[in-house]
């Protein structure tokens, strides 16, 4: 009797728990497909269509507005941002742990203090630099600026990774036939993969969700990202689009986190068969 | 199957000299222990001889062929870490098919050799297993196969046994000397527990401050010790020693006995007045704490007698203990070193 009340206590607690995170989606969805004369009755209950519901601000998203383009160029941002991260970053961190000596862990840190200073300061010298090299109003300049907060960032991250693998596991590598190359490849980068998950979901979220380098480094409609674009589109002067500013952010919400999800689960994965290593060592 | 060459290896780093010239050859086949303390270099050594490290000066010949200066993958060498070193995120099966994959064997080839480890070590039932659910004596063993099934030069071992518990260690020990025989591989062994290097060893070699003190078989390091160090470190109890004549004398506490007649003292034999402050048992044994006189402070000394005898001593009393002049070793007090005159 006892135990299944508890499982019930701890369904309902976790179906409590679901509803909490999950209802603000909910009500985008929701909303994102409400007639005007619905949503701006204040009588009407929010939660429910007390009118039809309509696709017509979701059409007007694609093809009033250029969402699609914002879409498009936050894809090739975060992917290139992501690459770019992970070719910087994962050598990087690798290096610092395995070759520096004491000197690694230290440059370590001082790479992540530069993580720490706040893009509101960092913005005006770079701005000079993206149009030194040309790339300002492009989507060029996200891509080549938001790399000074990933890669810091993530370097820091993967070194902590990179220190916690036993070195005896690449030696053992060595010895049964790899170079160094493939030591690091065949047996420190599968072991690290869940920290290069974290590294991805990171750059990619925040090449998504920058608002500031966004807006300053590009003015140009046609360069600007989702987080930039969809604001200066569809809130015009005090009038907010609300069903198509609810369906442009459930568009790209809804994907990431089951993409999230799905990369959640395959990182916790990982850390489980990581445990086992190197213990044991006095 | 090959022979280990060391000529001269040192290794500094900055102004440590953490091995300091050392020379040894071990013969094809053989099971050489390499004994120290922690920091004797004796590890610095090893991973010198596997490649992991490069020494500042001299020669490392494996079968005759110098590799001195050749990666650890191009020595043909296979090792057993301590922590055993098993790759996480592969099965015990891909473990032990690792270093052949390496090597860009066959499949079908590398699946009958895999077979064939795990036929030794008596693994089969392991093999789909990840290594963080298996025990440590499980763990050791996967590491064996995966160090065998390449059919290497030379096996080296770094304390294979320190992170087992204390009754599998007996067991592993029997059953590693029983696969070394069966190999035929020639084995370096990096151990700090002498009781693996006098059970395991042909020979050992006793390492401390970067050089070794003596290499020898058990037999010769326990009962004709080269200095004072080694009569100091080898055995449990460790020599007795006392200061004579201007000489060190060191004796073997199994050999140190109370005299049957207290009055004879015979010409053959140094007796020695001791004061008995503590018996320990010890199973087979009883260890006598004692101290004599010897000079201003009294000295310590530890005998090791039977249960039989250990009935007629008390704690307190004062007895007469002898040990035969054939069982006396005799050392420089300035140098240590053995001095090999053993006038009476």
């Amino acid at each position: 009797m006892m135990p299944a009340l508890r499982r019930l206590g701890f369904l309902l607690g976790l179906l409590l728990f679901t509803l909490f995170a999950v209802f603000p989606i909910v009500w985008m969805v929701i909303t994102a497909f409400k007639q005007d004369a619905d949503l701006y009755d204040a009588a009407n209950n929010p939660f429910v269509y007390n009118l039809p519901p309509t696709l017509k601000h979701v059409i007007f998203l694609f093809t009033g507005t250029n969402y699609p383009v914002f879409l498009w160029n936050s894809l090739f941002i975060g992917i290139l941002v992501v690459i770019i991260t992970l070719l910087l970053a994962v050598p990087a961190a690798y290096s610092l742990s395995r070759l520096a000596g004491h000197w690694g862990e230290r440059s370590g840190i001082a790479i992540f203090l530069v993580y720490l200073i706040p893009p509101t300061l960092l913005f005006i010298p770079l701005y000079q630099i993206v149009t030194f090299l040309r790339a300002a109003n492009t989507v060029w300049a996200l891509v080549l600026v938001y790399p000074t907060i990933t890669v810091p960032f993530c370097t820091w991250l993967l070194l902590g990774f990179f220190k916690s693998l036993p070195r005896e596991l690449e030696e053992a590598a060595l010895i049964d036939g790899c170079s160094r190359w493939q030591a690091f490849v065949r047996v420190a980068l599968p072991l690290s993969l869940p920290g290069i998950a974290t590294c991805i979901v990171f750059a990619f979220a925040l090449s998504l969700s920058d608002y500031i380098y966004a807006t300053v480094f590009v003015s140009s409609t046609a360069s600007h990202t989702v987080s930039a674009g969809v604001p200066t589109e569809l809130i015009r002067g005090d009038i907010y689009y609300w069903q198509s500013l609810m369906a442009a952010a459930a568009i790209v919400t809804i994907p990431l986190a089951v993409a999230y999800g799905l990369l959640f689960d395959r990182l916790v994965k990982g850390f489980q068969s990581d445990s086992a290593g190197g213990e044991a060592t006095p | 199957m090959a022979t280990l060459e060391l000529r001269g290896i040192k290794k500094h780093y900055g102004s440590i000299h953490a091995v300091n010239g050392v020379d040894v050859v071990v013969a094809e086949g053989e099971f050489l222990a390499i004994l120290g303390p922690s920091g004797c270099g004796k590890t610095t050594l090893m991973r010198m001889i596997a490649g992991l490290e490069m020494p500042s000066e001299g020669e490392i010949l494996i079968g005759g062929e110098p590799v001195t200066h050749l990666p650890p993958r191009a020595r043909n060498i296979s090792m057993v870490f301590q922590s055993y070193a098993l790759y996480p995120n592969m099965t015990v099966t891909k473990n032990i098919a690792f270093p052949l994959k390496t090597r860009g064997m066959p499949q079908a080839e590398r699946d009958a050799k895999v077979a064939w480890a795990v036929g030794i070590m008596g693994i089969g039932h392991l093999l789909h297993r990840r290594p963080a659910r298996l025990s440590g004596g499980e763990k050791q063993k996967v590491a064996l196969a995966r160090a065998l099934v390449r059919n290497p030069a030379l096996f080296i071992f770094d304390e294979p046994l320190s992170s087992l518990d204390a009754q599998v260690r007996t067991m592993a020990r029997g059953e590693l000397r029983q696969l070394h025989d069966r190999t035929g591989v020639t084995t370096v062994y990096v151990t700090h527990d002498q009781l693996e290097a006098l059970g395991m060893g042909d020979r050992i070699a006793i390492m401390q401050h970067g050089r070794v003190h003596q290499l020898g078989t058990p037999q010769e390091l326990y009962d004709d010790p080269a200095d004072t160090f080694v009569a100091a470190f080898l055995g449990a109890p460790p020599m007795n020693m006392l200061e004579r004549d201007g000489r060190i004398v060191g004796f073997r506490a199994e050999y140190l006995l109370p005299s049957a007649s207290p009055a004879v003292a015979h010409d053959d034999a140094l007796s020695l007045h001791m004061h008995i402050s503590q018996l320990e048992f010890l199973g087979a044994e009883w260890l006598v704490y004692g101290e004599i006189e010897n000079g201003a402070a009294p000295q310590k000394l530890l005998a090791k007698v039977p249960p039989a005898v250990a009935a007629t001593l008390h704690v307190g009393e004062r007895r007469q203990f002898t040990v035969a002049r054939s069982r006396l070793r005799y050392f420089d007090p300035t140098t240590g070193l053995r001095v090999r005159d053993e006038r009476g």
